[in-house]
């Protein structure tokens, strides 16, 4: 490993975990997509309920939408705080 | 230096300190955070003050028109949304704090599209705000449960103490993540969008960043205020509980 400065080995292996961090992504978009689609087969079924099911799927996608965000900020601490940096 | 999000040629999505002052030894700076948020309070005083003389001028033996018919359909959407998440009793109690709420941050969220850095996407506005919110929940359950508030922490049984008090105190915390990861996403992407269609000194950002203004400021800003005015009635409404 000669030629490369602790700094640059640091900075590299912190976008590496940015990158892996934001793999959590992955889990809200199954579940606001599972969340759509319970949602439309309910307005298939009950289509007078439009208004109400869909204030309900949005508030259950935002919420379900957090665990991203937690990979998100990760990803943000990694790439612009460095907090492993020397 | 620039308030605007795209006046650089350099991205700078960050938070930007204008003016330095020491206060108490600590050396503090007004930010771009401070500049947007006090534009946006200005916004909202504003029509505050011509909406109160629009309703003292209205002659109430006549049906509204004009401005002041706008100003009920706002007041009764959000009686409407609180009655139908809390009930007719406890519902208009709580019309100031949801009402105010929701419109600085329906405002903050939108000022993305004037180019000003949104407010809220920065932690140290939306974490007060959610603190705000969790004390009024928090609030809420001891007037209305009273020692069944405390007994709720030990439920179902007594071992469940330390993960009861760690899912109440991650509430303040996951709302105010969720609505600064959202917004500050957002602009990450258009700063990254307008950094990335320079040629040379020109600037490509003609027409189609609109559109993704339209998703990410607009679509994702409204959402997320609706959603953190929704889940601090939810939550409140949770903790009065049955008694209507």
């Amino acid at each position: 490993m000669s030629g490369i400065s602790s700094e640059a080995f640091v900075l590299g292996c912190s976008a590496i975990g940015a990158g892996l961090a934001v793999i959590a992504g992955i889990g809200p978009g199954v579940g606001q997509g599972i969340a759509a689609g319970y949602a439309a087969s309910a307005v298939g079924r009950n289509p007078g309920a439009k208004g109400s099911i869909m204030s309900t799927m949005l508030l259950g996608q935002a919420v379900a939408e957090t665990t991203g965000l937690y990979g998100f900020t990760v990803a943000l601490l990694l790439m612009f705080l460095k907090p492993l940096m020397p | 230096m620039n308030v605007l999000l795209s006046g650089d040629t350099n991205l700078d999505f960050f938070i930007e300190g204008f003016h330095k002052f020491e206060l108490f030894g600590q050396t503090l700076y007004i930010t771009t955070t401070h500049i947007c948020l006090s534009i946006v309070f200005v916004i909202l005083i504003v029509f505050s003050i011509i909406a109160n003389r629009a309703i003292k001028k209205a002659d109430p033996t006549k049906p509204p028109k004009g401005f002041v018919n706008v100003l009920e359909l706002l007041v009764e959407a959000v009686d409407n949304m609180l009655v139908d998440t809390m009930g007719p009793k406890h519902g208009p109690r709580f019309a100031n704090y949801i009402g105010s709420l929701f419109a600085l941050l329906l405002l903050c969220n939108l000022s993305g599209l004037l180019g000003l850095r949104p407010p809220t996407a920065d932690f140290g506005v939306t974490f007060p705000l959610a603190l705000i919110s969790w004390f009024m929940i928090q609030y809420n359950g001891i007037k209305h449960q009273k020692l069944g508030k405390l007994k709720s922490l030990f439920e179902p049984v007594f071992l469940f103490f330390p993960i009861n008090v760690i899912s109440e105190l991650s509430t303040p915390i996951s709302m105010s993540l969720r609505l600064f990861g959202n917004m500050f996403s957002g602009t990450i992407m258009m700063s990254l969008i307008y950094g990335l269609l320079r040629v040379g000194s020109v600037s490509l950002a003609v027409a189609w960043p609109a559109a993704l203004h339209a998703y990410l400021d607009v679509f994702a800003g409204a959402l997320q205020a609706y959603v953190f005015a929704m889940l601090t009635m939810v939550f409140v409404s949770n903790q009065i509980g049955d008694e209507t």
